[in-house]
């Protein structure tokens, strides 16, 4: 203190040189999100890629529907629906090469099924059976994760492994606007960023956290700003457009693969149906803002876009939504059969080797299985036996029998 | 090279770092990943050297974020690899326990052995270091109460050494909780030959004795082996078990000795209050009831938050404490040769 108020003794020092780590200028996210449809640019647009899209569209509207009417069977316990957010789904399924990784949240069953996972497989979870009914490996899909943006740490663990390994395998991880807010969601874009690991991160921006929407979620100019403070690039897209959401993401993915590391993507799209079957949208959001969006929906926008061009005529259509129906009943009729579990199971995978306690506990409950089964063997013997006194049929067909 | 094996001593600490660096040259799947692991060696150096050694990409210094880290691990895992994470402290691995919980305790299950998560987790625990606030705590309780984890901590050199390669060789994640205090003990070992050891879910006895079993494990071992030494004064031979690892429990060696002895105290640092000790005097009292002469008492850490270091003292379960159990081990109503048959002595 002293010294600084003698005069004429204070030099103000520098600090050492400083400079941005990065440029932050290419990292931004364009003003606007990206589109196709409806510009000049869609005239481009490969013909073969929008067939294959509008097919999964067709198909994967049909499949929203049809797990939300199991729901009302009984046939699941839960659904939350991608109804609306179908472009985001089949266009993250169509980016992925066989070799890379996709990590789901329960919303994004779809992105799986388009990408070749078993609807049935897909939905055991919310049915209410084994939590993950695919092997992972064997499919490259990552379990359903539910404790929101969780996975996508493991997403940048498993692309920061296989780098490490050499093979290019790029992992793409989809999370919720909602699930941008969890400490997981900075910490795996950090770690992703620092490590360049070969991830991108699909941001569906469907307005609601629940009944939470955006306000109440964010300050940020968008999600995809907040890339550039992990130093990573940020890219908005119009999550009905699918090709547009396809072509962004495949040139993250491109990006990822070729050692540039990861991105992250905001896909703006809207959440039409509830949560899921469970709640009542009425209570947070009007009509009008549903209809404004279900006027903006994924499915007829390449469907117009394909008609347009001269590319699908009404028999091309029927025949799409023909092939809907027919996965859509393929899935009902399956989801109808009454799945076999082993309640034995439930000590089979807790360890690689069971514990005594463990093994003491399935041989408790092998015995109440036991007994429970004795006891019904015995409660329709006696019914059989209250037959044979009763009427002379049973007697009649043990004596035939018996000849 | 001539020295004769056996003859060499190292500390918990070292053992330790030579556990890290076998499993990395044997294994090339086994990564370490933490914060300042890399180039400081840890802060309590057990990783000291390995990134020289194996370069940054096996041991990684990470951004600092325990649930960023052990997450990663999960993906790591998922992809092949075998990843060994540092939490830098007890009270600083709280962040990743909802990856741990969600993830690493329940990805095989959840995935019906799809997925098995080969992770360690290394977390430095327990007081006596005169550690300030948050740099103490005893958290086995929490993990134990997950399952799907193993929990293992070793109390002495040879066991820190052993226990490490085989939480690392486990296909299972396995907390593996190193006793602070004891990172500086020392005790022979031969770093070329290393002593085997039983594995993950094998307690071990200590001491033998035939008046009272001592049920304890991690920092609390060595307190009660001195506490035997010093409970021969009274005429108590005590047999001490180390636990070694609380989840897989090796009941059958504490049931053993509990019939032989007839009288048992659990010792840990840990708050007794739904701590380990609880749930051990349950299995005895349910497994060994006809063989106790007096009810399982437990000497722990107090209900409280980790106290200030100038105080933990009273807090940490010490011999006197210790000796103190076992004298309220009502030997009052032992039955000896020559009493009246009451009813009340040995049960066969
Ligand atoms: C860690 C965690 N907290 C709370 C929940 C309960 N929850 C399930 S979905 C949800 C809303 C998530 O919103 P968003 O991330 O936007 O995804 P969306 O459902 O819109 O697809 C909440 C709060 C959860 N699953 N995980
Ligand atoms: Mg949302």
């Amino acid at each position: 203190m002293t010294v600084l108020e003698q005069p004429g003794s204070f030099r103000p020092s520098s600090p050492p040189p400083w400079q941005p780590r990065t440029d932050p200028a290419p990292l931004l996210p364009d003003a606007e999100p990206y589109r196709l449809l409806g510009t000049e640019a869609a005239d481009e647009l490969d013909p073969a890629l929008l067939r294959r899209l509008y097919g999964q569209l067709v198909r994967g509207r049909r499949y929203n529907a049809q797990a939300t009417a199991l729901t009302r069977q009984g046939r699941l316990a839960v659904y939350p629906s991608s109804a609306g957010q179908e472009a985001c789904q089949v266009a993250a399924a169509l980016a992925l090469e066989d070799r890379d990784w996709l990590f789901p949240s329960y919303r994004d069953t779809l992105a799986a099924v388009a990408r070749g996972l078993d609807p049935v497989q897909a939905l055991t979870l919310l049915r209410g059976d084994w939590h993950t009914g695919y092997d992972p490996r064997e499919t490259r899909v990552a379990p359903l994760c539910t404790p929101l943006a969780t996975q996508l740490p493991h997403a940048v663990g498993l692309a920061h492994a296989a780098r490490l390994k050499g093979d290019e395998v790029v992992a793409l991880a989809m999370v919720g606007d909602g699930g941008s807010s969890e400490g997981d969601f900075h910490e795996a874009l950090n770690f992703a960023a620092v490590w360049r690991a070969p991830v991108v991160f699909l941001l569906q921006n469907n307005g609601f956290a629940i009944s939470v929407p955006l306000s109440k979620q964010t300050a940020a100019p968008s999600f995809a700003h907040k890339a550039v403070g992990y130093g990573m690039p940020g890219r908005l897209v119009d999550g009905n457009d699918a090709p547009a959401v396809h072509r962004v993401l495949t040139e993250a993915v491109r990006r990822a693969r070729t050692g540039g590391g990861p991105t992250l993507v905001e896909a703006i799209t809207y959440r039409v149906e509830a949560h899921t079957n469970a709640d009542d949208d009425k209570r947070y959001r009007s009509d009008a803002e549903v209809a404004a969006w279900r006027a903006h929906d994924p499915v007829a926008l390449v469907e117009r876009e394909l008609t347009r061009r001269g590319l699908l005529d009404e028999d091309g259509i029927a025949a799409e939504r023909q092939a809907a129906e027919e996965l859509a009943a393929d899935l009902r009729e399956r989801m109808n059969r009454e799945p076999l579990l082993d309640p034995m199971d439930l000590f089979t995978h807790v360890y690689a080797e069971q514990t005594s306690q463990l093994r003491a506990q399935a041989a408790q409950l092998r015995a109440e299985l036991a007994a429970a089964e004795e006891a019904a063997a015995g409660a329709g013997a006696g019914t059989a036996a209250e037959h044979g006194v009763a009427g002379a049929g049973a007697g009649t067909a043990a004596e035939e029998g018996a000849r | 090279m001539t020295a004769a094996v056996g003859q060499q001593s190292a500390t918990m600490a070292q053992a330790l770092n030579r556990a890290l660096r076998d499993a990395m040259a044997e294994d090339p799947a086994v990564h370490v990943l933490g914060e300042d692991v890399g180039a400081l060696g840890g802060v309590f150096r057990i990783t000291d050297g390995l990134a020289k050694e194996f370069g940054e990409d096996r041991c990684t210094d990470t951004p600092l974020a325990e649930a960023g880290i052990l997450g990663s691990a999960v993906g790591m895992a998922m992809y092949g690899l075998r990843p060994v994470v540092e939490m830098q402290f007890d009270a600083f691995a709280y962040p990743a326990l909802e990856q741990l919980v969600s993830h690493v305790a329940k990805m095989r299950n959840r995935t019906r052995g799809a997925l098995p998560m080969p992770v360690t987790v290394r977390v430095p625990y327990g007081g006596g270091i005169g550690g300030v606030e948050h740099h103490s705590d005893s958290s086995e309780a929490l993990y134990l109460a997950t399952p799907g984890l193993q929990v293992v901590t070793p109390g002495t050199v040879a066991d820190a050494y052993g226990l490490l390669r085989a939480a690392i060789a486990s296909d299972d994640p396995v907390i593996f909780l190193e006793p602070k205090r004891l990172y500086w003990s020392k005790a022979a070992f031969s770093p070329e030959q290393p002593e085997p050891v039983p594995g993950i879910g094998t307690a071990v006895v200590r001491r033998p004795g035939s008046s009272a079993t001592l049920i304890t494990y991690g920092p609390s071992l060595p307190v009660c082996l001195e506490a035997a030494e010093a409970a021969t004064a009274e005429g108590w031979d005590l047999e001490v078990i180390d636990l070694r690892s609380l989840m897989p429990l090796d009941e059958e060696t504490v049931c053993a000795s509990v019939r032989r002895t007839g009288r048992a105290v659990i010792v840990h640092e840990a708050s007794g209050f739904g701590g380990p000790g609880g749930e051990l005097a349950a299995r005895i009292g349910e497994r060994c009831f006809h063989y106790l002469q007096a009810p399982v008492l437990r000497v722990t850490g107090f209900d409280i938050p980790y106290p200030p270091p100038m105080l933990e003292k009273h807090h940490l379960p010490g011999v006197d404490r210790v000796l103190d159990a076992v004298a309220r081990l009502q030997w009052e109503s032992e039955w000896t040769e020559g009493s009246e048959g009451s009813g009340r002595g040995w049960p066969w």
